[in-house]
């Protein structure tokens, strides 16, 4: 009788370890299942990311629908390649056009995506051609300054 | 006898008990057969090191998450990015809390009760007597004791970081009036199953090894006195816990792949 209650107990405890991974994916680092499912991959070419960063979001209207896999430079013409993970229901078209922005004054940096006009979709593997980099603040002040000083 | 030859000694003392640990460690993971009896004792050791240990680790886990929680929001508050307080506490227990407390109270709670308990089997000669029927006292002893404490101490960590989260969210939502929303909406976003869970894991995973390892060996290597086990425990405790510094710091700096 006492191994049969010894056997619970530890039962129990690795019933418990894997309840409580489960509960640690889940609920603190937000695991999505249906987030990693189908995405498809779209590349975008920016100036400046300033601070973006990989697992970054990609959301359009405030609503996330992917997320940035990679970052590379691109050494011949200076300009930084994202890879970008869009959910596959999510049909984008052509002209979408992709900008990197912050979200509130100190938060992280994000994609924004703003919808275009065109029929036709972006299919994976495009590249999205209409791109804004990020607002750099130290480049506005020294605008400010150089527009003030004349 | 001249200085260089007394640290050649050394050298050749530590190289040896090195070399004496690892050849114990390839030696004692083999449960050996049949398996049925074989699981029993290792069940029984897992009710040993683990779920006795449970009681410690929950507490303490719920004491540092709910300091962790204090602690940030007095830095984070002069930025007026308290919302960010969910992140900060589950980060700092995924990555960091949880893996080495966890261990070094493992080491403290169940490793030194390893050492003194095979080190009095080798006091009184109980090893000994094993090999003398033919039982060898490595698959029997040693290796249901390793694999309990490889098993038990990511279990527990995972506890330990799990209480501790809610101990964050105690303080920060109930006492410190942080929206719950935010705490965890923030935690959420920003805590990565692959980058902090899982890293976090294999941290635990290492830690289990090798506090057990040392903690089994320092009792079959103690010498056979009662001086010699309470010397061998304190050992246990005291490497234990340096190798788990140690060892965190070389997982972290490669993980965070600052090298």
């Amino acid at each position: 009788m006492q191994n049969k209650s010894l056997e619970m107990s530890v039962g129990a405890f690795l019933v418990a370890g894997i309840l409580t991974l489960v509960l640690l994916a889940f609920k603190v680092s937000g695991l999505n299942y249906k987030a990693n499912a189908d995405t498809y991959t779209l590349y975008a070419r920016f100036e400046n990311l300033a601070g973006l960063t990989e697992r970054a979001k990609v959301s359009m209207s405030g609503v996330t629908i992917g997320r940035v896999v990679d970052i590379q430079l691109d050494t011949e013409d200076y300009v930084a390649v994202v890879t970008l993970a869009i959910q596959k229901n999510v049909p984008l078209s052509l002209d979408t056009s992709a900008s990197v922005l912050t979200s509130g004054l100190l938060g992280e940096k994000y994609i924004g995506l703003s919808v275009g006009a065109e029929e036709e979709l972006l299919r994976n593997g495009d590249n999205i051609d209409d791109t804004q980099s990020a607002i750099v603040l130290e480049e506005l002040i020294g605008q400010f300054l150089f527009s003030r000083s004349e | 006898m001249s200085v260089l030859q007394k640290w050649g000694k050394l050298g050749l003392r530590a190289l040896s008990i090195l070399g004496r640990a690892a050849l114990f460690l390839s030696a004692s993971w083999r449960l050996g057969g049949p398996w049925r009896p074989a699981l029993g004792r290792l069940i029984h050791q897992i009710y040993q090191q683990g779920v006795l240990s449970l009681a410690i680790i929950l507490v303490a886990g719920f004491f540092v998450g709910m300091v962790l929680a204090l602690q940030g929001y007095n830095i984070l508050v002069s930025y007026g990015s308290e919302e960010a307080l969910g992140q900060m506490v589950a980060l700092s227990l995924l990555r960091e809390f949880g893996p080495v407390v966890t261990a070094l109270l493992f080491a403290g709670r169940a490793g030194s009760a390893l050492t003194a308990e095979i080190g009095l089997m080798k006091t009184t000669d109980q090893l000994s007597a094993m090999e003398m029927m033919g039982v060898d006292p490595m698959v029997r002893i040693m290796a249901p004791r390793m694999w309990a404490g490889f098993v038990c101490v990511p279990i527990l960590s995972l506890m330990f970081s799990a209480v501790g989260v809610y101990g964050g969210a105690l303080v920060a939502v109930d006492m410190l009036g942080i929206y719950e929303g935010s705490y965890w909406a923030n935690m959420q976003a920003s805590v990565d199953i692959y980058d902090d869970l899982l890293k976090g894991l294999v941290k635990c995973f290492v830690f289990g090894l090798v506090v057990t390892w040392i903690a089994v060996y320092q009792g079959w290597d103690a010498e056979p006195t009662s001086e010699g086990i309470s010397r061998a425990t304190t050992y246990t405790v005291v490497f234990a816990s340096l190798a788990v510094l140690g060892i965190d710091f070389v997982l972290t700096a490669v993980m965070l792949g600052g090298f």
